[in-house]
Order: structure tokens, then sequence, then C-alpha cells
């Protein structure tokens, strides 16, 4: 059954502050092959004009996809995760990730679109700083695969 | 931040070094607690087989991490990055094997943007099937 269009625009309360730590960065960068140093010595990173070690581009989709669990659990949505996909993923950054930062995602679902039975949700996560100043916009598109018969 | 390159230096088609990206069952373990997303059919292949893959696949996110790294070893700094969006067209397959798969990504710029930015749009194949979609990044060049 197609989703109910009436939650497009909906936004569910801010996460709790994830506090991205040093080490968590060099396990991402060492776990996808990156030997860029500016993910791991701070003086590298400092001499490219940032305050601290930076993450990967891609790092902060572990936070956003956590705290879209609020949309893909909301049992009101009723999502079947079972049949879904990652379809599309794009971040916009105002500035990287980096070490220290005490980060904040407020989903919301942007939009909900219904083809050849499947149904495909865009989801936004902005995240804050502790500042409240925004850090990255990153969109994921779920595509759940039309059920068998329906 | 600072990139190596310089705006004045690119123009609409020039290219990035191309690299290859091996990718192993051990890569997949690794990224998995890296990034928390333990899905199963990023490593047990009966689960895998059992929701319709061919086997083990490689999780879509680690392929767009790849992706990227041809644009941060380009740019020196990984925070010209202002921009990254891709679309997973078709999962890389890891077969349990001594090799595994490999993701072969090349680049080139696709547009030069105002305030001294570029698009770079990126290819990323495996076993010559494309995997990534309009895959393109924003940079901010020197």
């Amino acid at each position: 059954m197609a989703l109910d269009q009436s939650f497009v625009g909906r936004s569910y309360p801010p996460t709790d502050p994830y506090e991205v730590g040093r080490e968590k960065i060099r396990e991402f960068a060492e776990a996808v092959g990156d030997a860029n140093p500016v993910y791991t010595d701070t003086e590298a990173a400092k001499a490219l004009g940032h305050s601290d070690v930076i993450a990967p581009p891609t790092f902060v989709f572990a936070i956003t996809f956590k705290a879209s669990g609020q949309v893909i659990e909301d049992p009101q949505l009723g999502l079947d995760y079972s049949r879904v996909v990652h379809g599309d993923q794009r971040f916009v950054y105002t500035r990287p990730v980096r070490a220290g930062d005490r980060l904040t995602v407020t989903s919301s679902i942007e939009t909900i679109k219904s083809l050849a039975g499947n149904d495909i949700l865009d989801i936004r996560g902005e995240v804050h700083d502790e500042a409240g100043e925004h850090v990255v916009t990153a969109w994921t598109k779920l595509v759940a695969r039309a059920a068998e018969g329906a | 931040m600072t990139a190596k390159i310089s705006y004045d230096d690119v123009e609409v088609g020039t290219e990035l070094p191309a690299q290859s990206f091996p990718v192993t069952r051990a890569t997949l373990v690794r990224y998995a607690g890296a990034s928390g997303d333990f899905n199963p059919i990023h490593w047990n292949e009966k689960f895998a087989v059992e929701v319709g893959l061919p086997d083990v696949i490689a999780h879509g996110m680690f392929t767009m991490a790849e992706a990227i790294r041809v644009v941060t070893d380009w740019t020196g700094d990984p925070g010209a990055v202002v921009e990254y969006g891709v679309r997973f067209t078709r999962p890389v397959v890891v077969p349990n094997d001594d090799k595994g798969a490999v993701i072969e990504v090349a680049a080139k710029v696709g547009a030069k943007l105002d305030d001294g930015r570029v698009r770079v749009d990126l290819v990323a194949t495996s076993e010559g099937q494309k995997v990534l979609g309009m895959s393109r990044a924003v940079v901010q060049l020197a």
C-alpha cells in the first residue's frame, strides 16, 4: 500500500548530540584505506586551515542514517524496511565534520512518491554543531520495493 | 581550507588521476565496524543469497567513500568538497576468494561554477559495469 502523502514535510525532534571522536575518524579513514594525514594528524589538519582533524566526506552518514531511524521506524508511517534499498545519497557541506564536534540531526520527510508499486522516500537530515551552526545536510533516498502480489 | 589545485588551471574536461580500489570480505567487515552498518548482506553469503543477491555485496556507502578519494587526493584538502551525491545503480559483488572485487573510479571536471568552484563528474565501475550513477561533487578550488 502506498505511503501516506500527509507525512511529507513531517519533521522529527533533533537527536541527542553525537560526539565525533578522533579515534573514530581514524578507524573510518583506515576502513576505507585513506591515508590522507588530515584525518589523523592535527598538525597536518592545521596546515590546511582546520582547527582539528577532519572526517572523510561520507563519515557523517553513520550519524544521519542512525537519526533517520526515527522516520524508518515510525509505526504510523509503516515503511516495510525489509524491502528497502538505498537509492541515492547526497551531502551539502557548510564545513567538514571535525574531531570534538557534538552533532545533532534533525530529520524530516521531504518527498514521498509511488512508482510502479515502489515507495520512494526522501529523508533530509540537517546536521548542526553545539553552537547551532549548520555543518552538513544529508539527503537519503530510500526505495521500498513493491511486495509480491501487492 | 586550501586546495592544491587552482581554479584557473582547470578546464571543462580536465581529467583527475583515475584510481582503482580493491575490496575484499575483510574490507567489508572492517567498514561495517567503522560505519556501524552491520546489515548481513555485506558479510553473510547465506543471508545475501536468501534475499536474492548473487553473493555478498559491498556497502553502497563504502563505494561512495572510495569514489570521492579521487577528488580528495586531487584537491589535497578533503574540506574542499562542498557537495557530493551519487545514485546507487548496481551493487559491487564481493566474492569470497583471494581477490575480492575492484572499484575503478575515473573523474573529470564537468563544469566551472562561480566563486572558484568546479563540478567534478565521477564514473565508478566494477567488472566493467557502472556501479554509481549521477555521481557528482562540487569542490572549492584555490
